[in-house]
């Protein structure tokens, strides 16, 4: 269990390219986030969690799903420490252990609408094609 | 062949833990020219150098090499060892195994054997050394202080208060610098005004003590105890002598348009101009940009309003030259602009400010007579929102922001806070904060006052955007304690930006080639024991040039600098460095390679008769070095193409021979 945990947090780095030490834990992310309130855990929180091995929860909460993929956290972080990647590779994780749920091209045509912004496909790519 | 001897130093476990320094001293003993070999745990102390000196007389040694940290750090000890001793100081080497091996090795083989050949190294060269005697060179009498803040301010007082004349060189038409535009000062409250004027008119009443505002520092060359600067000072329009600062030109000249800088743009003034009341020099300014008169020769208001005469709208910029034995940089800091960081609103709305700015604001001479009226519309706000750190700290944003804590800005948000609360306690003030940094003395407990006695509701998070809507600035951020995202209603958001050395600290840097770090601050000769020196000789540092600090520091490290201003200008006669270049008149072809290169200007050249061997004779042009403005830099002996020119104690052939040591491996 303790060496899942420890895989799964490599992982995590690994697939988000996040260094969480370098966050001063300012909460600049976590002002700046829109979905703050739709969010358990906040980016700040996904920062702190992820460097202290805490997986557990976050891989069982909604609040991976409430990221609007935005960016506005990574565009303010006065470290570069960039929280939207790694919740980003959380909910990539989540996903790839229930069996890689992969977006295709070929899925889209499908999907699309004339509501759907196309940031919104890109974000899906993001989410769902690594 | 010289007679030498080498002594390895542990430093404690700084070397002895991954260099087997008796194996180092054992290997050496074999080298040419080597007679004594000897390890101890610290050289540098009395009992290590004693063990030099003993070695030197009873070995009767001619150089010695001490395999021990960088010789940045006790060359001059080694050299002062072996002077006791009866050596000449320049037949000293040192290998450095601490810096350069032991502390960058983990592996005790690997950093043994490069103990070894940098020990090697240094043998070689002392074989080939030859002891040079320094020369010596006068030192004029007089400091120049560059930047009138409270930092220069002091140093000139201290300087001349020991008896020599001292300069300041401020670009601003008043000295004072940004001490002038505060209000009232952490952590005793007392009147920035209050404190700082009688300083000033102490500067302008000392007889010692010259002012050159409205200038700067175009030009310097020379060397320790023998600067040569040129000023410029700039055309004022205004005859400095005459003026009386009666100010009546500053209220009839029709030009009432242009931004007041000392109010940082809040109000307007004229285009001749007092920065404020009690300006020292208090003469008036025309600024060139907006007087109607020098724009379009018509106007000429303050001409005939001035009854001392002292409008000249012919004045040109002067220069004046003049010697200095050491100078100071007292050159200050700016805030940071706030153009780039978007998500503060500062571009948007008149009712973000920075701190300064809100200074202004709460001063009895600043745009609203100290009342704290929003810029927009003039309104007692009623909420405000405080920022710490905004664009400190900020590693990721290089291009926006410092990677440094700025040092006074909490401080100084706990006067604002307090001070508001104060006057105003109908105001809600919030203080967004990620870290509290408050030591200094009587420091914390300002800060807890602000919030225990003052009510001041600091919170543990950041802002992350402010958005103006109507007449308020909606505030989000984040409680990091209440684990809850916040949303504020704010008339008032005032921002505690970084700050940052002036701009023109680089050019100047440049001028009197003292180094900076990346962030432009000066850097001193040494970050613990020499903090207000910096590494070029006769220049030296006083106040926010050389890092963030608050008033009292800054005061502290200005009296230090002139100490050591003094200290130098007592001396009559300073002892040079001998390591430096030469030229070999017979080798050298005149092609002024070397001259062009010469980042000192300590070159030259003349036309001298030489003797061919035919007995005929030749006038030839060749290259002399000054040895007292040479650095020994060495860039004139890469430069020659015909390998004339040689830097003693670093003759090329010394540096081949330290090669060569270390190739032979
Ligand atoms: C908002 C705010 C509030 C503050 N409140 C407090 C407080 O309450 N208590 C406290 O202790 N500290 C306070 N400080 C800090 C204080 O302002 C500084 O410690 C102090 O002003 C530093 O003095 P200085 O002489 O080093 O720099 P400066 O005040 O910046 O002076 C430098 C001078 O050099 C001149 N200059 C610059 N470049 C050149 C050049 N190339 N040639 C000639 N002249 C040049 C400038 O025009 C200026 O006059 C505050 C700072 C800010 C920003
Ligand atoms: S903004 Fe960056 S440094 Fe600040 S808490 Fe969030 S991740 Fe950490
Ligand atoms: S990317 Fe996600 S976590 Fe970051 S600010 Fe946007 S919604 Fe919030
Ligand atoms: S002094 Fe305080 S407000 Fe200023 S940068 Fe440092 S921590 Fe931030
Ligand atoms: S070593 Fe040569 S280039 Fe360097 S300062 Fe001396 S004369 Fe100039």
């Amino acid at each position: 269990m303790e060496n899942k945990n420890e895989r799964r947090r490599e992982e995590i780095l690994r697939i988000s390219g996040v260094n969480p030490r370098k966050c001063m834990k300012c909460g600049k992310c976590s002002a700046t986030c829109p979905s703050y309130d739709e969010m358990e855990y906040h980016p700040h929180e996904f920062v702190y969690m992820v460097e202290s091995g805490e997986l557990a929860p976050l891989l069982e909460s909604k609040s991976i799903y409430k990221c609007l993929t935005c960016f506005a956290c990574v565009e303010r972080c006065p470290r570069g420490v960039e929280p939207a990647k790694l919740i980003e590779a959380v909910r990539l994780t989540v996903i790839r252990e229930k069996g890689a749920n992969h977006l295709k091209a070929d899925d889209i045509p499908a999907k699309l609408d004339e509501e759907i912004p196309q940031q919104l496909l890109m974000s899906a790519f993001r989410k769902y094609s690594k | 062949m010289q007679r030498i001897g080498v002594f390895v130093c542990h430093c404690g476990t700084n070397i002895a833990g991954t260099v087997d320094v008796v194996a180092v001293a054992e290997a050496l003993k074999n080298e040419p020219g080597v007679v004594h070999s000897a390890e101890y745990q610290y050289m540098c102390s009395q009992a290590g150098q004693d063990l030099i000196k003993a070695a030197i007389k009873e070995h009767n040694l001619s150089g010695i090499v001490v395999c021990s940290c960088s010789p940045r750090m006790h060359e001059a000890t080694f050299r002062k060892t072996a002077a006791a001793a009866g050596l000449n100081p320049y037949m000293v080497e040192i290998a450095n195994i601490r810096e350069q091996c032991s502390w960058i090795h983990k592996d005790m083989a690997s950093g043994t054997e490069k103990a070894i050949i940098l020990g090697k190294a240094a043998i070689a060269k002392v074989n080939l050394n030859t002891p040079l005697t320094p020369g010596e060179s006068p030192v004029t009498k007089r400091a120049l202080v560059i930047g009138g803040g409270i930092a220069g301010i002091q140093t000139a007082l201290d300087i001349a208060d020991a008896g020599f004349p001292v300069d300041i060189v401020e670009t601003k038409p008043t000295i004072g610098g940004k001490m002038a535009q505060l209000d009232k000062t952490f952590p005793t409250l007392d009147c920035a005004a209050c404190i700082l004027t009688p300083k000033m008119v102490d500067v302008a009443q000392n007889e010692k003590i010259r002012i050159f505002s409205y200038s700067e520092v175009v030009d310097v060359r020379g060397f320790v105890g023998n600067f040569d600067v040129t000023i410029k000072k700039r055309a004022r329009y205004v005859k400095e002598d005459i003026c009386t600062g009666c100010g009546l030109c500053t209220e009839k000249c029709p030009q009432k348009k242009v931004p007041n800088e000392f109010n940082l743009g809040m109000d307007n003034r004229r285009a001749i101009y007092i920065p404020f009341a009690q300006a020292v020099p208090k003469v008036a300014t025309i600024d060139a940009d907006y007087c109607t008169m020098l724009k379009t020769g018509k106007c000429g208001v303050c001409a005939k309003v001035c009854t001392a005469g002292a409008i000249d709208y012919e004045a040109k910029d002067e220069f004046i030259e003049e010697k200095y034995g050491a100078v100071v940089v007292a050159t200050g800091f700016n805030p940071i602009s706030m153009d780039k960081f978007d998500e503060f609103a500062y571009n948007q709305s008149k009712d973000v400010i920075t701190s300064l700015e809100f200074e202004r604001l709460t001063n009895a001479a600043g745009p609203t007579a100290g009342k704290l009226l929003r810029p927009s519309d003039g309104e007692h706000p009623h909420t405000i929102v405080f920022v710490q750190c905004v664009g400190s700290r900020c590693e990721a944003c290089a291009e926006k922001g410092k990677e440094y804590c700025s040092k006074i800005c909490c401080m100084y948000t706990a006067k604002h806070a307090m001070l508001t609360r104060d006057k105003y306690p109908d105001t809600d003030v919030y203080v967004f904060y990620i870290d509290v940094r408050t030591p200094g003395k009587a420091f914390d407990e300002f800060y807890r006052r602000a919030v225990e006695e003052y009510g001041v509701h600091y919170i543990k998070g950041m802002v992350g955007k402010v958005s103006p809507e109507g007449n308020k600035l909606k505030v989000q951020a984040s409680d990091l304690i209440a684990g809850k995202q916040l949303h504020i209603d704010a008339d008032l958001v005032v921002l505690a930006a970084a700050i940052e050395p002036d701009k023109s600290a680089r050019g100047l840097a440049t001028m009197l080639t003292a180094s900076m770090d990346t962030n432009d601050f000066f850097t001193e000769a040494h970050p613990k024991l020499r903090p207000v020196e910096s590494p070029t000789a006769g220049v030296f540092l006083s106040g926010t040039c050389q890092g963030p600090k608050d008033i009292p520091e800054t005061v502290s490290q200005a009296g230090a600098a002139a100490s050591k201003v003094i200290g130098l200008l007592c001396k009559d006669k300073l002892t040079g460095n001998p390591c430096v270049a030469q030229s070999d008149e017979m080798m050298c072809n005149g092609c002024s390679s070397c001259e062009r290169v010469c980042p000192y200007g300590a070159i030259t050249y003349s036309d001298k008769e030489f003797r061919m061997p035919d007995r005929t004779t030749k006038i030839r042009r060749v290259a002399s070095v000054n040895p007292a403005v040479c650095q020994g830099c060495g860039a004139c002996t890469v430069a020659c193409p015909s390998g004339a020119m040689d830097l003693n104690g670093f003759k090329n052939n010394q540096i081949m021979a330290e090669v060569d040591a270390i190739c032979k491996m």
